[in-house]
C-alpha cells in the first residue's frame, strides 16, 4: 500500500513538473544592456500578466550555427531568438525560422493601422518581426581632433586633417559602402558598384590608404573602450554602445552620425516547435511587440523603436531622467544623411566579398 | 610404458587439456578487460569519434542538390556546359516541376544558399523566383523557358546551369578544393582568382606561429622547470602555484589582460614613455598583430610546456650532474652532455601538447592578432557561425587534422614517440 502511495505521489510530482516545465519559455537575446532593457520592457510586464516563466539565454551572436544545429538533431530548445536582421534572412533561407503573418498574427497600432503598415518596408523578411531600429556610426574623441571636429563621414578617410588610429569592424559590411561614398560614388549607386569586381577593388582600394591606421574590431564593445583609452580617435560601432560612453560614463567622447548605417533588430520564431510552445512564443511576440511596449524598451537603451506609432510615446531614459528621442539614430537631426544596409545584396555578396576584404586583410 | 603418458596432454584439474584451459582463461580475461572499458569506449564513441567523423563527414557530402532538384540533375546530364549555349526546354520543364515541389516546401531558399557559395547572386535567385514560380502548374503552364528567364534574367544566364550540373553529384570534393584556394568549374579545377586567394596562406602562418610559440614556450620554460625541480620542495611548491596559478584563471582574461598591456597607450608603452627610452609619438606597435599573438599565447600555454619538463626533470638524479662534474666536465659540459639529454622528453611532451593546442587556437588571435596575426581556426569559427558553410568549415578542419597527424608522424620518426614521457 505505502510502496503504492510512494509510486502514486512521485508520478504525480513528474506530472507537475512536467507541467511547470510548460511554463517556461526561452529567450535568446544578446546579452548585457540590451537584454536588461527586454526584461524591463517586455519579459517583466509579459510574465506578470501570463505566468509564463522566462528563461534568458545570451546566445543572440551564435543564434544562426545553433539554431541549424538544433534543428538537425530535431531538438529545438529555444521558443524566441533575438537576431539581426540579415541573420533573420539567413534563417528564413535556410527554413529555421517560422513565417509569420502580420495582418493576423502582430498587433494592431492603436488607433487601428495595422501591423504590415505600421513596421512598413521594416518587415524584410517574412520570418522576422523588427524590434528596434539601431545604426552604426562613428564617434570620435572630442579632446583630440583639434579645434575642428569632423562632421563628414569622409573625415575617417583624412589622415591630414585627423591623424591617428580609427577603429573598423573586421568585416566588409559598412566598410566597403563608406569607402565607396568617400571616393566620389553617389549614395545611390553604392550597391551597384559593389556588385562589380571594379567596384569591390575600388572600395579595397579606398580602404588601403588608411589601413596603417586601422585598429579592427570584432566585438560591439571594442570601439568604446578603445575611445575610452584613447588608443583611437575614432571609431565605428552601434549607436546604443556610444550613446552608454557619452552619457553614462561621461567620456570626452561625441557622435559622428553623419552616414550612419541603420540596420534591424528583432524577434524570430524557431521552425519546428511543438504547437503548444509556438502558441505561447506567438502570443508572447504579439504582447511584446505592441505600440506601447517597443515604445516602453527606448527607456533604457538608446535604440529607435521600429514602429512608426511608438515614435511619439518615447519618454526619458529611467535612470538619467533625459530625453530619449534625441538621442534615437532616428531622430531627425541625426538622420540628416542616412545609409540603408541593402539586405539582399549582402545575403548574395557576403561571403564572396568577405574572402576578398580577408585576403586583402592579410597582405 | 614411459611413452604412452608423453603423448597424453597435459590436464589441468577441471579435467580438460591445459592448453585448452589456459586459452580459456585468457580470454575470460580479455573479456573482462574488455568490458571494464567498455564504458569508456562507447562514451569516447557517442561524444567524440560519431561527431567529429559526421562533421568532417559534410565536407564531401553535396546530396542537396540531388535532392532538391531531382528531375532537373538528370535533364541536365544531357546539357554540355561548356557550350555556351541555354539548356534546352526539357531541363527547364523539370526545373520548374522540381522547383514547385521546393517552394511548397520551403526549401529552394536553401538550395540557393548552398549555391551562392560557388557563385554569389544564387541566393537572391532562388529567393526572388520562389515567390512567382510557386503559383505556375508545372503540367499544364509550359513551355517555361520564357517564361522562367522572364521572371529573372539570372535563368537566362547558361552559367547559372553550368553551376547546378557542376555542383548537383551527391559528393563533392568542391569544398576541400576551396579550402585550398581552388574551385571547381565546368571546366574543371581551377584557381581562385587572386584576390581571394587566402586560406592556403593562413594554414601555412597558422603552422609557422604554432611552431614560434611552441619554441618561445621551451625557452621559456626550460629554466623554470630546472629551477621548479631542483628546489627544496617547500619553495618548490610555492613556486609551482605561481605556475598553475594563470593556468585557473579565465582564458579570456588574461588575454584581455594583455590587452592592457600591450595596447599603445598601455602598460608597457607607458613605462618606456616615462623611461624616456621611447618617444610619446612614436609608440611600439606590439599588439593586432603576430607579436601580440605569439605574445600573449605563449604566456597562455607555458604551463603545458612546463608541467611535462617537470615532472621528467624530477626523476633526474642530482647525483648524475655531481658525478659528472667530479670526474671533471665544466658547468656546461655536464648540463649538455648529462642532463640535457635526459630531460628531452619532457621537452618532447611539452612541445606535442603546445603546439596541438596553439595550432586549434582560437579565441587570443581574434582578440590581439589585429589583421596579421590569426589563424586558420578564425576562418573555420567564421564559416561555422556566420557564413553556414558548413561544408567548407569541415573540409579546413579536416585538412587541420592532417597536417597535425602528419606532424606528429614526423616528429615519431624524428624524434621517436617513445622517448616523451609526462614524468
Amino acid at each position: 500500500m505505502k510502496f503504492t502511495k510512494t509510486l502514486l505521489a512521485t508520478t504525480a510530482l513528474t506530472v507537475a513538473a512536467g507541467a511547470a516545465l510548460a511554463q517556461d519559455m526561452t529567450i535568446v537575446s544578446w546579452g548585457g544592456a540590451y537584454s536588461k532593457s527586454q526584461l524591463k520592457a517586455y519579459h517583466e510586464p509579459y510574465s506578470a500578466k501570463t505566468g509564463v516563466n522566462i528563461i534568458n539565454d545570451d546566445s543572440s551572436a551564435e543564434a544562426v550555427a545553433k539554431l541549424r544545429a538544433m534543428n538537425e538533431a530535431g531538438n529545438i530548445t529555444w521558443d524566441v531568438v533575438d537576431v539581426v536582421a540579415s541573420d533573420a534572412i539567413r534563417l528564413c533561407d535556410e527554413g529555421l525560422a517560422l513565417e509569420i503573418d502580420p495582418a493576423t498574427q502582430l498587433a494592431p497600432a492603436p488607433d487601428g493601422t495595422s501591423a504590415a503598415d505600421d513596421f512598413g518596408d521594416l518587415l524584410v523578411s517574412s520570418c522576422f518581426i523588427p524590434q528596434i531600429v539601431y545604426s552604426t556610426t562613428f564617434g570620435y574623441r572630442t579632446d583630440l581632433v583639434g579645434d575642428t571636429p569632423p562632421s563628414d563621414v569622409c573625415a575617417v578617410f583624412d589622415l591630414e586633417t585627423y591623424p591617428g588610429k580609427r577603429s573598423l569592424e573586421k568585416r566588409p559590411i559598412n566598410n566597403m559602402e563608406w569607402a565607396l561614398l568617400c571616393d566620389g560614388v553617389a549614395k545611390s549607386d553604392v550597391y551597384d558598384v559593389l556588385a562589380t569586381d571594379e567596384g569591390q577593388n575600388q572600395a579595397l582600394a579606398k580602404l588601403d590608404t588608411i589601413k596603417d591606421s586601422v585598429v579592427w574590431w570584432s566585438a560591439g564593445a571594442d570601439t568604446p573602450q578603445l575611445l575610452a583609452d584613447g588608443e583611437v580617435i575614432m571609431g565605428s560601432t552601434y549607436n546604443g554602445r556610444l550613446f552608454s560612453v557619452i552619457e553614462e560614463q561621461k567620456q570626452p567622447v561625441a557622435m559622428l552620425w553623419d552616414a550612419q548605417v541603420f540596420d534591424l533588430d528583432g524577434w524570430i520564431i524557431p521552425a519546428g516547435l511543438s504547437e503548444e510552445r509556438k502558441q505561447r512564443a506567438l502570443d508572447y511576440i504579439y504582447f511584446a511587440t505592441d505600440t506601447q511596449r517597443l515604445a516602453d524598451q527606448a527607456k533604457y537603451i538608446s535604440y529607435g523603436p521600429a514602429r512608426a506609432s511608438s515614435a511619439p510615446l518615447v519618454g526619458k531614459h529611467a535612470d538619467l531622467g533625459i530625453e530619449m528621442a534625441p538621442h534615437m539614430p532616428t531622430d531627425p537631426n541625426n538622420a540628416k544623411n542616412t545609409f540603408l544596409y541593402n539586405y539582399e545584396f549582402w545575403a548574395d555578396y557576403r561571403d564572396d566579398i568577405d574572402a576578398k576584404f580577408q585576403a586583402w586583410l592579410a597582405q | 610404458m614411459t611413452d604412452s603418458s608423453a603423448h597424453q596432454p597435459m590436464i589441468a584439474a577441471d579435467g580438460l587439456p591445459l592448453k585448452k584451459s589456459l586459452a580459456r582463461s585468457l580470454r575470460r580475461e580479455k573479456t573482462r578487460a574488455l568490458l571494464l572499458i567498455a564504458p569508456l569506449l562507447v562514451f569516447v564513441l557517442l561524444t567524440f569519434i560519431f561527431p567529429i567523423g559526421s562533421m568532417l563527414f559534410r565536407s564531401v557530402e553535396n546530396e542537396i542538390v540531388s535532392n532538391i532538384l531531382p528531375r532537373t540533375v538528370v535533364e541536365l546530364e544531357n546539357w554540355d556546359a561548356t557550350s555556351g549555349e541555354l539548356p534546352d526546354e526539357a531541363v527547364f520543364a523539370a526545373f520548374v516541376a522540381d522547383f514547385v515541389v521546393a517552394v511548397e516546401e520551403k526549401n529552394h531558399t536553401r538550395l540557393g544558399s548552398r549555391l551562392n557559395y560557388e557563385s554569389s547572386g544564387m541566393s537572391s535567385l532562388f529567393r526572388k523566383s520562389g515567390r512567382k514560380v510557386a503559383k505556375w502548374n508545372p503540367e499544364t503552364d509550359g513551355p517555361f523557358k520564357e517564361k522562367l528567364i522572364k521572371t529573372d534574367k539570372g535563368w537566362g544566364d547558361p552559367e547559372t546551369w553550368a553551376i547546378i550540373k557542376t555542383h548537383s553529384g551527391k559528393y563533392t570534393n568542391g569544398y576541400f578544393l576551396n579550402a585550398v584556394d581552388m574551385q571547381r568549374t565546368q571546366n574543371g579545377i581551377e584557381a581562385q582568382p587572386e584576390s581571394k586567394q587566402i586560406l592556403i596562406k593562413l594554414f601555412l602562418r597558422t603552422v609557422k606561429m604554432s611552431l614560434i610559440i611552441t619554441a618561445s614556450c621551451i625557452l621559456l620554460g626550460y629554466p623554470v622547470a630546472w629551477i621548479l625541480a631542483n628546489l627544496p620542495s617547500r619553495s618548490a611548491n610555492l613556486l609551482m602555484i605561481l605556475v598553475l596559478l594563470p593556468f585557473w584563471t579565465s582564458l579570456l582574461v588574461r588575454t584581455s589582460a594583455w590587452k592592457v598591456m600591450l595596447q599603445n597607450q598601455g602598460v608597457i608603452n607607458d613605462t618606456l614613455v616615462w623611461l624616456g627610452l621611447v618617444s610619446n609619438d612614436a609608440r611600439l606597435e606590439i599588439i593586432n598583430n603576430q607579436f601580440g599573438t605569439i605574445v600573449a599565447m605563449t604566456h597562455i600555454l607555458l604551463p603545458f610546456m612546463i608541467l611535462p619538463m617537470y615532472s621528467v626533470m624530477q626523476t633526474i638524479p642530482p647525483t648524475y650532474l655531481r658525478a659528472a662534474k667530479s670526474l671533471g666536465a665544466t658547468n656546461w659540459i655536464a648540463f649538455w652532455r648529462v642532463y640535457f639529454p635526459q630531460s628531452i622528453p619532457g621537452i618532447g611532451a611539452g612541445s606535442i601538447l603546445v603546439f596541438i593546442l596553439a595550432i586549434g587556437y582560437y579565441i587570443t588571435p581574434e582578440i590581439v592578432g589585429g589583421t596579421e596575426g590569426v589563424f586558420i581556426s578564425n576562418r573555420i569559427a567564421y564559416h561555422i557561425s556566420s557564413s553556414l558553410n558548413w561544408g567548407l568549415a569541415a573540409a579546413l578542419g579536416a585538412i587541420l587534422l592532417v597536417v597535425v597527424l602528419v606532424l606528429y608522424w614526423a616528429y615519431d620518426k624524428i624524434v621517436g614517440i617513445d622517448n616523451v614521457k609526462l614524468g
